[in-house]
């Protein structure tokens, strides 16, 4: 099949998978609605219980896992391209860590935001990720005009354990309800309750998958070698840039708005690998559809398994996705 | 107060009672006291015992009193040196903390076991301690004041129609997210009852839920009393969150009430006025 074919298939099955996903998953929940009620204008929306379930709790949350678990996912595998690892996470690189701290120090310290609706947690998150992004890609390229991707592994990994370090330090200072919060916070949660979080981890996440968009062929020649990419007329530099801040400016955002949700940036993309093969222009918007699929159905058990009781959906991803994951492995050699 | 007036036969076999129910090698009226729990400490001082407290927890607050003692650590971090270098006679520590009783117990420190439970034990471990400490009509005294003002609450809403009521104890400050609720267990849960409120979480037998927006509604309270200490967590909470889920008549009757203040958390001596600013809200004049 030429590949201009296989991609409008990859894409009309892995779009439709997750489609049908997002639809089906505000329908189940806790509680049950009546879906005659969520839809009847003629009760007002201030006094329809139903429709505040479907359209103020349920929908915004699904469609945070959407966009969460799709630049997860899509992320992970920019990153693992730009490493050259498959273990590379969009969590590998300190973004989440910064992230972690941002929020932690938002949580502890009780910051108002002063916007209602929209919490201090995910700004602080989002300017933790940006600074561990900053100080990442700043010693990447101190010792030479490129990015040492090298440097950047190195350093990543390093500034994970400091930032874990200082999250430790900051909830060894705060209270109990407080450090319950916090490691609560580390396992996601997607309940955004509303759609001013969900607006404004748009126009990032949004910007990251332009970039994604250009990325898959020089993806493809870069994942050999720096040097066959560059005979081949790809900037190397400027694509090892490209790919280091789209996927940090993503996984930032998609941290800010759900937590830093496990298992996904690797799960998925590998798991999509074994379906269509290792060409980036599959795997990458499969693995966008796949992740948003992935985590919406994911959050969907975390809010009925043991409902009125919930399971972090960070929990869940990580006990599906894991033996799935190696089940998989198992069976494709 | 009429307790003074008792006969002198009445506070001599109290003693007695105490001394057999302190059991051996506690006889000593304890002279040097550690209490790392918050509630503990405040019990102490409201029996009149605050001078023989020599050691205090980092999380107590209360009375300001306390706060000019030394701190020695909380319930993960006791600071084990600085217990012993302050040579206590007993050391009040939680039930859960089995090193550090192991510790004490090398170091031959009495130690007095505290249990976080639910309403009714507040006042039996107020008895308890003040038999332990040798000061029975003391402790019995301040728990039979606590009963007696928590009776008074009861008294005073019985036979009102009980509201059910969402008791939140922490939320994002601006938002509907990280929503924490008394479950169906606990001393939250009891204070609610006793205040004349029915938690609307009192079929999940637990301490805390973490709930969702889509349960608050769903339950649809009448009532929200969201509480929180002064230092944390709900100085900035912004009860127009609600807004969003103006189906819940909680919200559509505009009744959410926050009640902040160190004691609103805390299983100690200050719980029967707890109980008390909580069945103000939930039902107006009927107290004052």
């Amino acid at each position: 099949m030429r590949i201009g074919r296989r991609m409008a298939v990859t894409w009309l099955l892995f779009g439709a998978a997750a489609a049908l996903v997002c639809l089906v998953a505000p329908l189940m929940g806790s509680t049950s609605i009546n879906l005659w009620r969520v839809f009847d204008s003629s009760i007002p929306f201030a006094d329809n219980a139903d429709a505040q379930i479907f359209f103020v709790a349920r929908l915004p949350r699904v469609l945070a896992g959407a966009l969460v678990g799709s630049a997860l996912a899509a992320s992970g595998v920019v990153l693992q391209a730009l490493l050259r690892n498959p273990l590379a996470t969009p969590f590998t690189l300190g973004v989440s860590a910064g992230a972690a701290l941002g929020a932690m120090l938002a949580l502890t310290l009780d910051m108002p935001s002063g916007i209602v609706g929209f919490s201090a947690v995910p700004i602080a998150s989002f300017a933790g990720s940006l600074g561990a992004v900053a100080i990442v890609y700043g010693l990447a390229r101190a010792r030479r005009s490129g990015l040492s991707t090298n440097v950047l592994l190195l350093a990543g990994v390093t500034l994970n354990s400091f930032f874990s370090a200082l999250i430790l330090f900051v909830q060894f200072l705060s209270d109990f309800t407080q450090t319950f919060r916090t490691v609560r916070w580390l396992m996601g949660d997607l309940d955004v309750s509303s759609y001013a979080p969900l607006l404004a981890a748009v126009p990032p996440i949004a910007l990251s998958f332009g970039a994604f968009a250009v990325l898959p062929r020089r993806m493809n020649l870069l994942s050999i070698s720096d040097e066959s990419a560059a005979s081949r007329g790809v900037d190397v530099h400027r694509t090892q840039r490209l790919a280091f801040l789209s996927a940090s400016l993503a996984t930032g955002a998609a941290v800010s708005l759900g937590g830093p949700v496990g298992f996904i940036g690797i799960v998925v993309p590998h798991l999509i690998r074994l379906i269509v093969g290792a060409d980036h222009r599959l795997v990458l918007p499969a693995s966008a559809f796949g992740g948003a699929a992935f985590l919406v159905a994911c959050d969907t058990v975390s809010r009925t398994a043991l409902a009125p009781l919930e399971v972090p959906v960070g929990v869940v991803t990580a006990i599906i996705g894991g033996p799935f994951f190696l089940w998989l492995l198992i069976r494709n050699r | 107060m009429a307790a003074h007036k008792k006969p002198l036969i009445i506070h001599f076999s109290l003693a007695l009672v105490a001394l057999m129910l302190a059991g051996p090698g506690a006889q000593a009226r304890p002279q040097r006291i550690v209490s790392i729990i918050p509630s503990v400490t405040e019990m102490l001082f409201a029996m009149g015992a605050g001078p023989r407290v020599v050691g205090v927890g980092t999380f107590d607050r209360y009375p300001p009193e306390a706060l000019t003692r030394t701190k020695v650590g909380g319930l993960i971090d006791p600071d084990m040196e600085r217990i012993i270098s302050l040579k206590p006679d007993l050391v009040a520590v939680y039930e859960t903390q089995t090193d550090l009783r192991t510790q004490m117990n090398r170091a031959k420190i009495p130690v007095f076991l505290y249990r976080h439970s639910g309403l009714s034990d507040i006042t039996s471990t107020i008895r308890e301690l003040g038999a332990r400490i040798g000061s029975v009509k003391e402790g019995s005294d301040l728990a039979g004041r606590i009963d007696a003002e928590i009776a008074d609450v009861r008294k005073r809403i019985a036979g009102r129609p009980r509201p059910r009521t969402l008791l939140v104890f922490g939320r994002d400050a601006e938002t509907l997210r990280g929503i924490y609720a008394s479950g169906g267990i606990g001393f939250l849960h009891d204070m609610l009852e006793a205040a004349g409120g029915v938690n609307v979480f009192t079929d999940v037998k637990r301490q805390s839920i973490q709930t969702t927006s889509e349960l608050a509604i769903a339950r649809a309270p009448d009532v929200i009393v969201e509480i929180g200490a002064d230092t944390s967590s709900s100085s900035g909470r912004n009860l127009r969150a609600w807004d969003a889920v103006g189906a819940i008549p909680a919200v559509r009757n505009k009744r959410i009430y926050l009640l902040r203040g160190d004691g609103m958390m805390n299983p100690g001596p200050r719980i029967s006025q707890s109980v008390r600013r909580m069945a103000e809200v939930l039902h107006p004049g009927a107290i004052k």
